[in-house]
């Protein structure tokens, strides 16, 4: 085999040419997207900060931004496995709706707090399921069947509720509820436990999808499903996948909404999360075109997107500049994530 | 050499897409140890064929057994599981996606509870890239598929059918859009896989290169088996190459030119 030892000494200079890049780089071409997203958010603070120092520099008024931030990350990291699939998924709205509801029921009916919330997202990844399987065996376009679906079941939620909101103000207090909301002061910043769970939810995402398998073929579908259906992954069950691990994420999601609101369900709850979570993904910079994404990127966008308007008030904007600004740093950062690299073919 | 025994049998395999009928009924048997030509005209239904093979695609009628057991229900992993690899004539690559990644797209190496262990999939990229010798110029198990050539591609498929170590490994049209140099690696390694004992099927259009390599010819016409033969009942690539040329002019191969079987079943 002289062949091989040929081959061989052209490889490890190639290597060498390849190891010549300082670590930098390296880290830059691995986690660019990512990289962009943070410095996205870093930008978009530091615009805000300028125009009001001493405020931006209190540690205290953080202490809104992180009691609201948990649930746009939860449901944004988890949005990036329904992208990077190659599918979308504008349903999750009405499943944290439908989940904070029946989460308040179950609580009213004396279910404790914790366990309730686990029932709500094994309940959130049912309803998750059956929307992966009408996209996946119905063969409909997941755009327009979770648009359907999304107006459908927050039809069903209204009707049930009949318009009115749930209140369980008896359980505020509870083992449970202190579980999710209990602060912990650093430095006088107030940090929630529900932001501590959107930390850990994080790290379990990202190695989801970058070290498990189910997040590899989720990526390998998203790439090219013909060659994944060819190499043998069961395209449909990692599309009914990426559905089930959304709801179950939005269940998580709606438990969350009600305890920051003290308890009390509306039947608007989780509506308002639509847009701001698909912009998070994308301001995050995860691609539309499927088959890469990046989970801190989405972590970065979800905090990106939450400050903006509370941010845009704090430094000194009137709130009709908001919507202005959320486009401004949508349209800035897409351009932004060009250069960390355009579709692969 | 003893009697070659089936390893893979197709029987009156029919799949038709909508109303095209791309096989009508074709049986072909794969024996184990030796090297199968797959011969046809552009669209005759080669790839059809051994997609079926591969499990991708469900035939409408026919049956598909495995080492004398029929394999039901036939899917791309059940093809994988009972030992056959293919190299598809698109490649089947994931082009956003690392060397390693596509190297174990499907067949990840991972723990008990499904994390990926990473470097032990570097570790056996890097030594399927060696041993295929597809390593000259770009070797790096981290790059990213869809900025390699053509050639580098198919090194990528290639070193992906080894992994396994399967009983059959088909290449549908391994050698187009290759070099001359490349070419000859892909024969050297058919070479290699045959003489470890395993099975190759062979596309190519190249008939006089399917003659160098191939022990035995199959070749099919708009869906149907036209003829099959030994390489020892023709005379020669020529023999073989008028046998074609006579199916496509009039659609009908006069095979009685054929020198009998000698050792039908030793
Ligand atoms: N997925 C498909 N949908 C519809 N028709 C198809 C499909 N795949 C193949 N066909 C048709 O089936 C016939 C056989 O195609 P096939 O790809 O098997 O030919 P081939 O022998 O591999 O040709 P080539 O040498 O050009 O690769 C063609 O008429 C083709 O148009
Ligand atoms: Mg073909």
């Amino acid at each position: 085999m002289a062949e091989t030892t040929t081959a061989e000494t052209t490889a490890t200079s190639a290597i060498d040419k390849r190891g010549d890049q300082s670590a930098w780089i390296l880290f830059y071409r691995r986690n660019g997207r990512a990289l962009n997203a943070f410095i996205t958010f870093l930008l978009v603070w530091g615009f805000f900060a300028f125009n009001n120092p001493t405020l931006f520099l209190i540690p205290g008024y953080y202490n809104a931004f992180l009691f609201s931030v948990p649930a746009t990350i939860i449901i944004t990291t988890a949005l990036v496995f329904v992208i990077v699939s190659g599918e979308i998924d504008l349903a999750f709205p009405s499943v944290m709706g439908a989940g904070g509801g029946l989460f308040m029921y179950m609580v009213l009916y004396g279910v404790p707090v914790l366990v309730a919330a686990a029932i709500t997202m094994a309940l959130g990844a049912a309803i998750g399921f059956g929307i992966g399987a009408v996209v996946v065996w119905g063969k409909i376009s997941s755009l327009v069947a979770t648009l359907g679906l999304n107006f459908f079941i927050v039809g069903l939620v209204n009707l049930l509720a009949q318009g009115r909101n749930i209140e369980a103000r008896d359980a505020v207090g509870s083992f449970g509820y202190r579980f999710f909301t209990s602060r912990w002061d650093v430095f006088g910043l107030q940090v929630p436990n529900h932001f501590i769970i959107a930390i850990v939810w994080t790290i379990f995402c990202y190695v989801l999808f970058t070290y498990h398998k189910f997040g590899v073929r989720v990526q390998l579908t998203g790439d090219n499903p013909e060659s994944a259906r060819q190499m043998g992954i069961n395209i449909d069950r990692v599309r009914i996948g990426v559905f089930v691990f959304s709801g179950l994420a939005a269940g998580l999601c709606g438990v969350i909404l009600v305890q920051t609101a003290n308890m009390v369900w509306f039947p608007t709850s989780g509506k308002a999360y639509l847009l701001i979570a698909l912009a998070a993904v994308f301001v995050g910079g995860t691609p539309v075109w499927g088959g890469v994404g990046t989970i801190w990127g989405a972590f970065f966008g979800a905090l990106t997107i939450t400050l903006i308007p509370s941010g845009a008030v704090g430094a000194g904007f009137a709130g009709f500049w908001t919507d202005f600004m959320f486009g401004l740093v949508i349209i800035l950062s897409m351009i932004a994530h060009r250069f960390s690299g355009a579709r692969v073919r | 050499m003893t009697a070659k025994q089936p390893i893979v049998e197709m029987r009156n395999i029919v799949k038709r897409f909508g109303s095209v009928e791309a096989l009508s009924g074709v049986s072909m048997t794969v024996r184990k140890g030796e090297v199968l030509g797959l011969l046809g005209d552009n669209g005759a239904g080669k790839s059809t064929l051994v997609k079926t093979l591969a499990g991708v695609h469900d035939p409408d009628q026919g049956d598909i057994i495995v080492r004398g057991q029929k394999v039901s229900p036939w899917t791309p992993m059940a093809a994988r599981d009972a030992g056959i690899e293919t190299v598809f004539q698109d490649r089947a690559l994931a082009p956003q996606h690392s060397i390693v990644t596509n190297i174990f797209m499907g067949r990840e190496i991972t723990n008990g509870l499904g994390l990926l262990k990473v470097q032990e999939q570097i570790d056996e990229a890097n030594r399927l890239m060696r041993e295929i010798g597809f390593t000259s110029k770009v070797f790096n198990p981290e790059s990213t598929v869809g900025h390699l050539s053509g050639g580098e591609r198919q090194g990528v498929a290639i070193a992906r059918a080894l992994y396994n170590k399967a009983d059959v490994i088909v290449l549908d049209e391994p050698t187009t859009a290759l070099s001359l140099t490349e070419t000859q690696k892909v024969f050297r390694f058919v070479e290699a896989v045959k003489d470890s004992g395993r099975t190759v099927v062979f596309i190519g259009h190249n008939i006089y290169h399917v003659w160098d390599i191939a022990d035995r010819f199959f070749v099919i016409d708009r869906g149907r088996t036209a003829f099959e033969g030994e390489k020892a009942q023709f005379t020669g690539a020529d023999h073989l190459i008028q046998l074609m040329h006579q199916l496509a002019e009039t659609g009908k191969a006069d095979t009685t030119s054929l020198r009998p079987v000698v050792d039908a079943v030793a």
